[in-house]
């Protein structure tokens, strides 16, 4: 029974990282109806900026990371303006948006592969956490590190938060109109660009709070890491109802549980942790295809 | 044009081609010939995925998955009782994959084939119930999923070591006939009744299937011979290169040849064979970017700084041209 329970633990606060990520990936797919490929590299962007933050700059951990969340903001609002305004404006195919969305990710991906190699000489980094996180805690015979307990909490805060946004303020009001109807929007006065944008600013920021914590918990960081687990947090906003913010918190949860107690009770399946996300996609898919909270945004998908 | 007219012009393509290679294959040096044999067989990647995803418009992210299928069944095959139990160093291979052996590379090539469009049927039930950007996702954690199966199962595959010192029966004329062997083969399927219906498919589905087009039965019959082509040249990228591992077959090699395709133009046979002499070429020049002796207006080549540029590049041509360099159209009909 503590065995189950540390496991759940472990599950939930894997999970959060998840569902951080997954925020951005569904309320992007909402307003433009594009998986953006690049967001996966985002949360890499926020781990590396705060390790060369402390690295180079000698920065105070927390200060390097309000610094990297707030940069990775900007390289998310850069990424839309450079890469996908140009073809959203013009009308571009679907595909073209999509291969943009790759190479803003490939782009990423090398950018730092070639700043750290040449920064600080290798690209695969230790990253350093002040050690508090890792303290152990112990209660009735289940013991978690600080950080498993802090992040689940810390990820529903900003579900709040998200859903504040959402629901009680004029952008947030907008945000919604954009992910109903964007022709509409425009024709009723409202800078949908300037929405857009905050949108992106507000997905990377998350996707960084994500991708440092996973760096916490996880601290081997490497400029590839964004793609795979970019592409099960998509996943997880699948599971979860893409477009629904709220989906995406319980597919992050889904899929941390999934990852981390098969394992735990058949040890022999272990290699295969990082397909499980594929499987619960394509069983999500052929079953329920709007996800657990999903709105059927496209009916032409069957 | 005329059924005899048009297999003489196939006859007489045949014949330039074939000794252009021959022509080639006698002046050209050794690095040049390894480049060019590379370019023949992405032809055959690009020329196939094409089928998929710009004639009958199913945006799919599968070529990697069968490429490393069609490598692995090769490798397995080609491979001697003997010689692989040498090759497997992480575990003891199974004694049904020690005991097949197929000496004959054209038909393993063919087997190589075969496996890989039996997979796709299969797989085709399941990711076809999806459309549009969901079965991108669902093809592209199938290729992930094969990568798994091949590094976690090392008495089929070697595991995450891989298999080296597969026969090196793919030569330069080999892999440029088999190309054109290739291309003739989608041409006619393009320009068939089924390449049609693939094309309607693309254009609307609804409308499709109202007109009485079995649409799943057509994105099964693209995938399946996609998977096909993508299988064999799995195998000539195996026994060219003469081993291979899983990280080999990674996602970008699917991105590679999106870009190719997009490139081109999607649904153009010629624009995908335009674009992978531009691309695979280009990659290679921009190779000097990673070597730190080379110097431009005082700037030292960095290594790493070729995949930077690249993905610059990539942007700027997507954002330029946006349906690439021939539209949905062949060279010959751009006039038109």
């Amino acid at each position: 029974m503590e065995f189950f329970i540390q496991q759940l633990i472990n599950a939930f606060s894997l999970g959060s990282m998840y569902a951080l990520i997954a925020i951005g990936y569904t309320m992007v797919y909402g307003v433009l109806r594009l998986i953006n490929f690049a967001h996966g590299d985002f949360m890499m962007v926020g781990a590396f900026l705060v390790y060369l933050f402390i690295a180079l700059l000698n920065l105070n951990f927390f200060v390097a990371v309000g610094f990297s969340i707030v940069l990775t903001a900007l390289i998310g609002v850069l990424s839309y303006k450079v890469a996908y305004k140009p073809l959203l404006d013009k009308d571009a195919p679907k595909i073209s948006l999509l291969i943009t969305a790759i190479g803003i990710s490939f782009f990423l991906e090398s950018l730092f592969n070639l700043l750290s190699n040449q920064l600080v000489g290798e690209n695969t980094l230790a990253f350093m956490a002040p050690s508090f996180f890792s303290n152990r805690i112990e209660i009735g015979g289940v013991g978690f590190s600080v950080l498993n307990a802090i992040v689940p909490v810390l990820t529903l805060l900003i579900l709040g938060g998200v859903l504040f946004i959402l629901y009680k303020t004029k952008i947030g009001i907008a945000i919604r109109a954009l992910a109903f109807d964007i022709s509409t929007v425009k024709l009723m006065g409202i800078d949908s660009n300037k929405i857009i944008a905050f949108v992106f600013a507000l997905g990377a920021s998350l996707a960084a709070v994500g991708g440092i914590l996973y760096a916490i918990a996880y601290p081997s960081i490497s400029p590839y890491m964004g793609l795979m687990i970019g592409l099960k947090a998509f996943a997880a906003a699948v599971v979860g109802g893409i477009g629904s913010v709220t989906g995406a918190v319980i597919g992050g949860f889904i899929l941390g549980i999934v990852e981390i107690l098969i394992p735990g009770f058949f040890p022999s399946l272990g290699g295969y942790k990082d397909a499980f996300a594929f499987i619960l996609l394509i069983f999500v898919l052929l079953f329920k295809p709007t996800g657990i909270m999903g709105i059927d945004f496209e009916k032409k998908r069957f | 044009m005329s059924a005899k007219k048009y297999f003489s012009l196939i006859a007489l393509i045949t014949v330039l081609y074939v000794a252009f290679l021959f022509l080639t294959n006698a002046s050209l040096d050794f690095y040049t010939i390894t480049v060019l044999s590379n370019i023949y067989i992405f032809v055959i990647l690009a020329v196939s995925y094409n089928l998929i995803n710009g004639v009958t418009g199913q945006f799919s992210l599968e070529p990697n998955g069968f490429v490393a299928i069609g490598a692995y069944v090769t490798a397995l095959l080609i491979l001697t009782p003997g010689e692989k139990l040498d090759a497997f160093t992480l575990a003891k291979p199974l004694d049904f994959i020690a005991a097949i052996h197929i000496g004959n590379p054209y038909l393993v090539l063919v087997i190589s084939g075969v496996v890989s469009s039996l997979v796709a049927l299969t797989l085709a039930f399941p990711v076809f119930r999806v459309r549009g950007d969901y079965l991108a996702i669902v093809t592209l954690g199938f290729g992930l999923i094969i990568r798994f199966i091949l590094i976690n199962n090392p008495q089929i595959s070697n595991g995450s070591s891989g298999i080296s010192g597969i026969d090196d029966f793919a030569n330069y004329i080999m892999v440029g006939v088999v190309a054109l062997i290739t291309v003739i083969l989608v041409y006619n399927i393009v320009y068939s009744k089924f390449g049609r219906a693939m094309k309607a498919v693309r254009d609307d589905e609804d409308a499709a299937l109202a007109m009485g087009v079995d649409t799943m039965k057509i994105k099964t019959l693209a995938f399946v011979s996609s998977a096909f082509f993508e299988g064999m040249a799995g195998g000539l990228l195996a026994s060219s290169i003469g081993s291979i591992s899983p990280d080999q077959f990674s996602f970008m090699l699917t991105f590679q040849l999106l870009v190719i395709i997009v490139l081109g133009g999607l649904g153009s046979i010629s624009g995908s064979i335009i674009a992978t002499f531009l691309v695979m070429g280009g990659m290679e020049i921009l190779r000097v970017l990673d070597d730190r002796n080379f110097e431009f207006l005082g700037l030292h080549g960095v290594p790493g700084l070729r995949m930077v540029v690249f993905s610059v590049l990539l942007i700027v041509i997507m954002i330029f041209a946006r349906r690439g360099l021939l539209g949905d159209k062949e060279i010959w009909e751009l006039k038109k």
